[in-house]
């Protein structure tokens, strides 16, 4: 039905007289009315603008403004504030734990793009051509469903299968590896990465079914070249696939990196920043300083160096994406 | 070594990596079902189907997490949320797209600064600036600002749906004297229902799988989004996996029903949002 409603010429729309429409009579002037537009009419077009732009701005550039000016202060959030000169941006990269929960960001990175994206390059080319229709449309259904569910909802599964008794242990031992097991997200070494496991799941679906339409839209003749030129898979791999897949590597990149420095809700699901602060990241650091310890402005200090560190980040990864 | 058997060897093998990938996909929630059905308070084994499934313990849950409540909720905001969230986005995509607006590129870069944005970096001040409005603790807390974290991507994914509108079609309307209210609604905004259909969608999605809002912003977990409520259920009922499981599959129930039923809309919305 949106299909028709796309298409359907609206022609008779336009040529139908609408009641109450002012005869607009021969246009004024010697050029008739084109692009040019009339000054009132301008103006008006600002009405279409103006109620996401309100609530734009009330509700994310002015609170943005105000995270920079309490980056400045030290504020409890009851009493007077008072000014912190570069105190607060200070302590970001001396104090070891505000600098530690954003390095453990950067490890998430990992777990959200590199390995998502490359193991998703892996599955999409050994899974290209796979025409079967039924079983086709099944798997991407399947292979989506965490990325619909809410992030809270993968920390909680993923807290039960983390856990002492849960189906990470249990595989383990079913393979005689009892020794390794353990309370993966109480433990000092494995619980970032455990972490950074969910957040795996959370993209490499969603990135596996983006690489597979990518890789069905690449031209087959260019692999038919490849192998009139006696490539291999892997020179075909890095010959065509890789080049072809550009942009959509660049989505899960831009996607997952966001997702991974901007974390919050696995985190404070599964861990809450422990054990000691082996997972903490600079979104459950923030939710913690402002409304556990009353530190507004070293919270605003942190969220706002966020934000910049999202865009400097992204930033080349979407040059990279354009450049084609 | 015929093509015939290494073709057919390179089916079944890609068939079993595709199962592979499922099968990782849904064992986490397939656990949750094997424990959703073991003895409260028990120590269920990571993934097995139990000897005597305990289905009343969905029936316990339903209660304990105050199934309707939550659910009536979050559907009060994304009502809220959506169809606002919607038509601001088309009304000031059409604008920048179609019409003459003065200081649009200020108002685009403006929009580009919210983009990539976090959260994170806007709770704090978001926080004070509804406790002042006296908003704090209601859905207007988490429905408001929710509306203008949207806007950017709903702007800029509208204004390129307007874009691609040839102007032959506006400026014919305009010769025939349609306000610009008219051509929007009339010619403009028919050609844009796949559009505003996809964002509808990721704006659904974004709104039910909200977390931190509602966590800040309402106190009382019954009030919130079905995320913001499964994280206080699991605060409250951690110990007791089996609860703790069955309740969790109710409350994610509805968003896996919602994204079964409409999945081909569900998947081209994602594919489409994240191209663009």
């Amino acid at each position: 039905m949106t299909r028709d409603a796309g298409t359907r010429p609206p022609g008779h729309l336009v040529r139908r007289p609408t009641v109450g429409t002012p005869d607009p009579g021969p246009p004024p002037g010697p050029h008739p009315a084109r692009r040019r537009r009339r000054p009132a009419r301008r103006w008006s077009a600002l009405l279409w603008v103006a109620p996401a732009m309100i609530m734009y701005g009330v509700f994310v550039l002015y609170p943005l403004g105000q995270s920079v000016q309490f980056s400045f202060y030290e504020w409890d959030g009851i009493g007077p504030a008072t000014p912190a000169g570069l105190d607060n941006w200070r302590a970001i990269f001396t104090e070891p734990e505000l600098l530690g929960s954003v390095l453990h960001a950067f490890v998430l990175i990992f777990f959200y793009t590199v390995l998502p994206v490359s193991l998703g390059l892996v599955a999409a080319s050994l899974i290209r051509e796979l025409r079967i229709g039924a079983f086709n449309t099944t798997a991407r259904v399947v292979l989506f469903v965490p990325q619909v569910l809410p992030p809270v909802a993968a920390g909680i599964a993923w807290t039960w299968m983390f856990s002492t008794d849960g189906l990470v242990n249990q595989t383990l031992s079913a393979v005689g590896l009892e020794s390794l097991t353990r309370a993966w997200l109480g433990d000092f070494t494995f619980a970032l990465p455990a972490v950074g496991v969910i957040g795996f799941w959370l993209s490499f679906g969603f990135c596996t079914v983006l690489l597979l339409s990518g890789v069905g839209k690449i031209d087959p003749s260019l692999y038919e070249a490849a192998r009139l030129d006696g490539a291999g898979r892997v020179a075909e791999f890095f010959a065509v696939t890789l080049p072809g897949l550009r942009g959509e590597i660049a989505v899960c990149a831009t996607i997952g990196t966001i997702a991974a420095l901007a974390s919050f809700d696995v985190v404070q699901i599964a861990t809450q920043g422990g054990p000691g602060y082996q997972t903490m990241v600079p979104g459950v650091e923030i939710y913690r300083l402002t409304f556990l310890e009353q530190q507004v402005g070293q919270a605003s200090a942190l969220a706002v160096f966020l934000a910049a560190l999202v865009l400097l980040v992204i930033w080349p990864i979407q040059r990279l994406g354009r450049h084609e | 070594m015929n093509t015939v058997s290494s073709t057919r060897h390179g089916l079944v093998s890609r068939v079993v990596i595709l199962v592979a990938l499922m099968a990782f996909a849904v064992l986490p929630l397939l656990s949750m079902l094997t424990a959703a059905l073991a003895p409260q308070n028990s120590t269920p084994p990571g993934l097995a189907w139990p000897e005597d499934p305990q289905w009343q313990n969905f029936a316990d849950a339903w209660t304990a997490a105050n199934f309707l409540a939550l659910f009536e909720s979050s559907v009060l905001i994304v009502l809220g949320v959506v169809p606002a969230a919607v038509a601001m986005a088309a009304a000031a995509g059409y604008g920048l797209a179609q019409l003459d607006v003065p200081g649009g590129r200020f108002v685009n870069a403006l929009l580009l600064v919210g983009l990539t944005l976090p959260f994170e970096a806007l709770i704090t001040p978001l926080y004070y600036n509804l406790r002042d409005m006296g908003l704090l603790g209601t859905r207007w807390a988490v429905i408001l600002p929710l509306i203008g974290l949207l806007m950017p991507f709903g702007v800029f994914w509208m204004r390129a749906s307007f874009l691609r509108v040839e102007t032959a079609l506006t400026e014919a309307a305009e010769l025939d004297g349609a306000t610009p209210w008219q051509i929007f609604r009339q010619v403009q905004l028919p050609l844009a229902v796949p559009a505003l259909s996809a964002l509808t969608i990721l704006f659904f999605l974004a709104t039910w799988n909200q977390y931190l809002l509602p966590l800040v912003l309402i106190d009382d977990p019954t009030m919130r989004t079905v995320a913001g409520g499964l994280g206080a259920f699991q605060g409250e009922h951690g110990t007791n996996i089996a609860l703790l499981c069955a309740g969790s599959l109710l409350i994610i129930a509805p968003s896996l029903l919602v994204f079964l039923f409409f999945q081909r809309h569900f998947v081209k919305a994602l594919l489409q949002g994240a191209v663009k």
